[in-house]
């Protein structure tokens, strides 16, 4: 039931986005967010945008990550 | 094709170096409950069970919409898909569920006008393309889901649709958390909490329960080594006997959650004492319409009193929903259910833990 692939929003009118998973596009509604723009990266549930990924805090996890799968 | 943001956490190498701490520091044996039906089936699909040191034993707990779902609740819907003037619409995944009597497929079969959505927003849009018809949601799911339903109950109010209506049997984690521990059958040590639901509600919602029971919470994303990492984290503090709430979904869930699907959803709903299949009633662990919205409730507006639900006879999802049994425990688990023709809700969903088993050849 989750899709947790982080889309990008390709387009936007009023409050539809269309985003763009690995090539492939679709719209989602934007009501559950509080501002999105074009570029944003979303996630997805249920056709609606429920989260905008915040780019430094996920550059911050994703360093963690990398420590962490690095250990010997 | 690369994908941003995901990569790194589907790369096996990542994967297999935090196994390998994993196996260093795990000492004592734990009990680990994946809360999320997605977080069970992405346990299964990257064979993380099989690779992980004897000390851990994964349980699936009651994190699949479908599988904790009522009986009255499933026989409700067949109910209301029966009167003449809906269409009963939902998710895919309801459609075989069995209820006490029939199922919403057999129904449709039977020319009942019944339709998979894949949105709230969908469902609306047949509303407006069918005025002579009540349009009724069929709303099952957590936080993640609800919001987008209440989404579509104001965007009906806006648009003036009258015939659109939402029966809501939606429920909320937290409280499920407390019953789960409240029962204390289970046993368990650290609960890997759902990732989406918790990208609504925020870290900041499971601080009373964690407050309370002092057991290891962390969120977790659902890439492979996102599930490695939450159970490194849970591993560590039960190693170190430092118990902590944490989040380790960090690019999706903020403390605070999303607030503006927050107020969506209380504007709409309020909670409600809800039955949840294996577990009971849980006290204020529904979401049911506010009376502002009640010409949106199908609950108001049809009488649909189920009396007689009856749960599959012999079938033990109850059971595996709160971690007490695993679906091989199930005497019927590969003879009379099987995924093409299931007894219980947890054979059905893709996310239900018999399906998984099933389908993972356990
Ligand atoms: S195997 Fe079938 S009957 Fe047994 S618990 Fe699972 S769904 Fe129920």
């Amino acid at each position: 039931m989750c899709l947790a692939i982080p889309s990008k929003i390709v387009k936007i009118e009023n409050t539809i986005g269309t985003i763009d998973v690995a090539g492939v596009k679709r719209e989602i509604s934007l009501l559950l967010l509080e501002n999105a723009s074009v570029g944003d990266y979303v996630i997805v549930h249920a056709g609606f945008a429920i989260h905008k990924i915040d780019e430094s805090t996920a550059m911050e996890s994703l360093k963690y990550l990398r420590e962490l799968g690095s250990i010997r | 094709m690369s994908i941003k943001y995901m990569e790194e956490y589907r790369d096996p190498e990542i994967s297999s170096k935090i196994i390998e701490s994993i196996k260093k520091l795990s000492q004592k044996k734990v009990r680990l409950m994946e809360v999320c039906g997605t977080h069970t089936m992405s346990i299964f699909r990257s064979g993380i069970r099989t690779l992980l040191p004897d000390t851990i034993s994964l349980l699936s707990g009651p994190g699949c919409p479908v599988c904790v779902t009522a009986q009255r609740e499933i026989d409700a819907f067949i109910e209301l898909a029966k009167e003449d003037d809906v269409i009963l619409t939902g998710f895919g995944d309801l459609m075989r569920v069995p209820g006490t009597d029939s199922t919403l497929q057999k129904e449709r079969a039977a020319g009942r006008d019944i339709r998979i959505v894949y949105s709230a927003l969908d469902a609306l849009e047949i509303a407006r393309k069918n005025p002579d018809k009540k349009v009724v949601f069929s709303g099952i799911g957590f936080e993640t889901t609800a919001p987008t339903i209440a989404a579509s109950i104001l965007s009906a109010k806006k648009m003036g649709l009258d015939n659109y209506l939402v029966f809501s049997a939606h429920k909320i984690v937290p409280p499920a958390l407390a019953a789960l521990m409240e029962t204390g059958e289970a046993r368990i040590d650290g609960f890997m909490l759902p990732g989406h639901v918790s990208v609504i509600i925020g870290t900041k919602a499971y601080l009373p329960f964690f407050e309370q029971y002092q057991v290891p919470c962390v969120i977790a994303g659902f890439e492979p080594a996102d599930i490695l990492q939450a159970i490194f984290i849970l591993v560590k503090q039960i190693e170190a006997g430092v118990l902590k709430l944490e989040n380790g979904y960090q690019r999706a869930v903020v403390f605070d959650g999303n607030e503006k699907a927050q107020k969506m959803m209380h504007d709409v709903f309020e909670t409600v004492d809800a039955v949840w299949r294996g577990i009971g009633t849980i006290p204020k662990s529904g979401l049911k319409i506010r009376k502002e919205f009640e010409s949106f409730d199908a609950q108001k507006i049809f009488d649909v009193t189920v009396s007689d639900s009856k749960e599959p006879e012999g079938c033990a999802c109850g059971e595996i929903l709160i971690g007490l049994k695993t679906p091989p425990e199930c005497p019927l688990y590969k003879k009379a259910c099987t995924p093409v023709d299931p007894v219980g809700p947890c054979m059905v969903s893709t996310e239900g833990t018999c399906a998984a088993y099933y389908r993972y050849c356990i």
